[in-house]
């Protein structure tokens, strides 16, 4: 079956500044996968690669057994992947409930219509409804999306994200900045809603990497130094050396 | 809220509550637009009209651009005046070769006219957004604007090109020289204009633009090309206001370069602002405050761009979101039945700032009287009071006003805001202010 996602030998360069040198990373169909490693290891570089909102200096980047590297942002997601941000990217002047559905119109089909009543399809609008549903927001579906508090917030990231039903899903540090009940709510909501679908999470909280992950790529000043199972990560001593030391057992 | 039958109907139930009373409003507006030369029938009142209503079409086709996608036109005119300057062309056409097209076609025209020109200069345009977009659209306003006045055989020259719209085939025994004949084609065209547009936000490449406005970035991650969408919204931004450009030159059956010009595209940015760009009706009350005002005003004072000025300034300041803002605000208080406890507070604060007003009118004429040329006349007529701009009474009283009524003004206006915030607590108490 082909990858998911396949990195070969992607670098990076800002000016004469390397900051991703040789990836690798292999994502199966339907894994969990987590991309973790210190501050500043390129793991945001490496989801701006690969959702195309940068573009590699060298190497190859597929998606499913094609090639997207190169594509912008909008032909990736298009061609099944979406992501979330690590700093909360929704549309802050429109209701909930239009920032969730402003992310399925695509999906079903309707482009850039204007000849459609928008509040007149059926489909997006059970889609949508659906998706508030299922982060919890049904109830704030009138308020705009700029004053949700800091956790709806995140919670609507990722309802954004999922909105278009994509297979391959890339979350980049979905709990970041929540309390532990807000994180272990989160994490259970992400667990349901990536159900089936391949899943990309980069994450800074050891307890939602191991609890959560299939797979772990542990990265280091732009290169991936080891992949694995939660168990042989916490086993590998370059991992122990680079980066986990005693924060893992 | 978990159910989602129960959901599902209480949107139902809200959408169809919100139908009649939607439907209402154009109904209402449809009436008014009728009713209105009736009760107001004297010509000039007639002329104001028609020029209130282009004003609506073109305003609200210039927020198509900065309210909904967000973006910043210094190059609107452009697009209505080349609808004018083709609808001038088409009807002298119709004319000569007796085309069976009758004149309430021709603003259609127009309309084609902007729409081409949009599509023609609009991919480019629309590449990017914010300052790279204002900066070419202005620069493609004076290019246009400029080539106007060589291209003589296109644009008249200094004098434009003239028509003669009783001249087309005459439908329904209408010759349309009678302004009020005109006044209903305009507001029939402002009528299906305004539903057109108001109908385009409501379709998905409507809610699109709103998501580029807010964050062009997030757009591109949920499968759209935002430079396709601006691009899509500069079109029909340049359809609706080549209508408004046709329908001027069916007014005053003459196209000339002062259409095109920078002008043109500062007053409609500033009729969009004032009226408030977050709302679809706003523009359409800033298009009838600043035409009004611009028909008003020249008859009353000399220095009335300086009157524009000022409010202009004190809207960006003061009322961002212009006049719909101000009034949408109102919303939740009514809803929550906590307006009364604010409205004390307004009367209390109306008069201080009514004598500080009063008194910047009164220092502006001074000082534009004393300073201006002779024959202007030195008697300041203010609320039925004359003043002499040269008596040191009058400066002493245009001195008191403005310091006192400003000192005044400011304690009140803090009660405002007190008064605002209770009645506000309550509101939020009450859910229905997030």
């Amino acid at each position: 079956m082909t990858a998911a996602i396949e990195v070969k030998a992607v670098d990076k360069s800002f000016g004469n500044v390397g900051i991703i040198r040789d990836l690798n990373l292999n994502v199966a169909q339907g894994e969990r996968h987590a991309v973790i490693g210190p501050n500043g290891a390129g793991k945001s570089t490496t989801f701006n690669l690969i959702s195309g909102h940068i573009k590699p200096t060298s190497g190859e980047i597929r998606l499913n057994g094609e090639v997207i590297s190169g594509l912008r942002p909008f032909e990736i997601n298009r061609r099944g992947l979406s992501r979330s941000f690590q700093v909360t990217n929704v549309f802050a002047r429109m209701t909930v409930w239009e920032n969730v559905r402003c992310a399925v119109l695509w999906a079903t089909g309707h482009r850039y219509a204007f000849w459609k009543n928008v509040d007149h399809l059926p489909e997006v609008k059970q889609r949508t409804a659906q998706i508030l549903d299922d982060i919890h927001l049904s109830h704030r579906r009138d308020v705009p999306a700029g004053l949700l508090t800091y956790a709806e917030q995140r919670e609507l990231e990722i309802g954004i994200t999922i909105a278009s039903g994509a297979s391959v899903i890339m979350l980049d540090e979905p709990t970041a900045g929540m309390s532990h009940a807000e994180t272990d709510r989160a994490v259970a909501l992400i667990r349901r809603l990536t159900e089936g679908r391949t899943l990309v999470i980069v994450e800074h909280d050891m307890s939602v990497v191991f609890g959560l992950a299939d797979r772990i790529s542990v990265l280091v000043y732009g290169n991936i130094i080891a992949s694995g199972t939660p168990d042989e990560i916490r086993g590998n001593p370059k991992v122990k050396e680079a980066y986990l030391g005693e924060e893992v057992d | 809220m978990t159910n989602p039958v129960t959901t599902a109907t209480a949107a139902t139930k809200d959408e169809s509550g919100g139908t009649l009373s939607f439907y209402g409003i154009w109904l209402i507006a449809a009436v008014a637009l009728v009713v209105l030369p009736l009760i107001f029938s004297s010509g000039g009142s007639l002329t104001s009209f028609s020029l209130i209503g282009i004003s609506i079409i073109f305003a609200l086709s210039y927020n198509i651009l900065l309210g909904q996608t967000g973006l910043l036109s210094f190059g609107h005119a452009v697009q209505y005046g080349l609808g004018g300057f083709l609808a001038v062309h088409m009807m002298n056409a119709v004319a000569s070769y007796d085309w069976p097209i009758p004149l309430p076609v021709i603003p259609l025209i127009g309309g084609i006219g902007g729409l081409a020109f949009a599509t023609l200069v609009g991919w480019v345009m629309t590449k990017r957004a914010g300052t790279v977009f204002a900066m070419i659209s202005l620069g493609i306003g004076e290019l246009v604007a400029s080539s106007s006045l060589i291209l003589r055989s296109v644009f008249g020259g200094e004098s434009g090109i003239t028509t003669d719209r009783t001249a087309l085939p005459h439908i329904f025994g209408w010759t349309f020289g009678p302004q009020l004949q005109v006044y209903y084609l305009i507001a029939f065209w402002v009528m299906i204009s305004a539903i057109a547009m108001y109908a385009l936000t409501r379709t998905p490449l409507g809610r699109i633009c709103n998501a580029v406005r807010d964050n062009p970035e997030r757009v591109e991650f949920i499968g759209y090309d935002p430079h396709v969408v601006r691009y899509f919204a500069y079109m029909f931004a340049g359809f609706f206001a080549g209508i408004a450009g046709g329908l001027t030159a069916i007014n005053f059956e003459i196209a000339n370069s002062a259409y095109l010009g920078a002008t043109q595209s500062g007053l409609v940015l500033f009729a969009a602002f004032i009226g408030g760009t977050a709302y679809f009706f706003g523009p359409i009350l800033g298009a009838i405050l600043v035409t009004y005002l611009q028909l008003g005003l020249t008859n009353v004072t000399s220095v009335w761009q300086l009157y524009f000025g000022i409010i202009f300034i004190g809207i960006v300041m003061f009322a961002p979101g212009g006049i719909a803002g101000i009034l949408m605000k109102h919303r939740p208080l009514i809803r929550a039945r906590t307006l009364g406890t604010v409205i004390p507070s307004y009367l209390v604060a109306a008069l201080p700032t009514l004598a500080l007003v009063l008194g910047i009118i009164l220092s502006i004429e001074t000082v534009a009287r004393y300073t201006a040329s002779e024959g202007e006349g030195n008697v300041i007529n203010l609320v039925g009071i004359p003043f002499v701009a040269t008596a040191p009474t009058t400066w002493a009283v245009a001195v008191v006003l403005v310091v006192g009524g400003f000192l005044i003004a400011r304690v009140t206006w803090r009660r405002v805001a007190e008064a605002w915030d209770r009645a506000a607590t309550v509101a939020r108490d009450r859910g229905y202010l997030a």
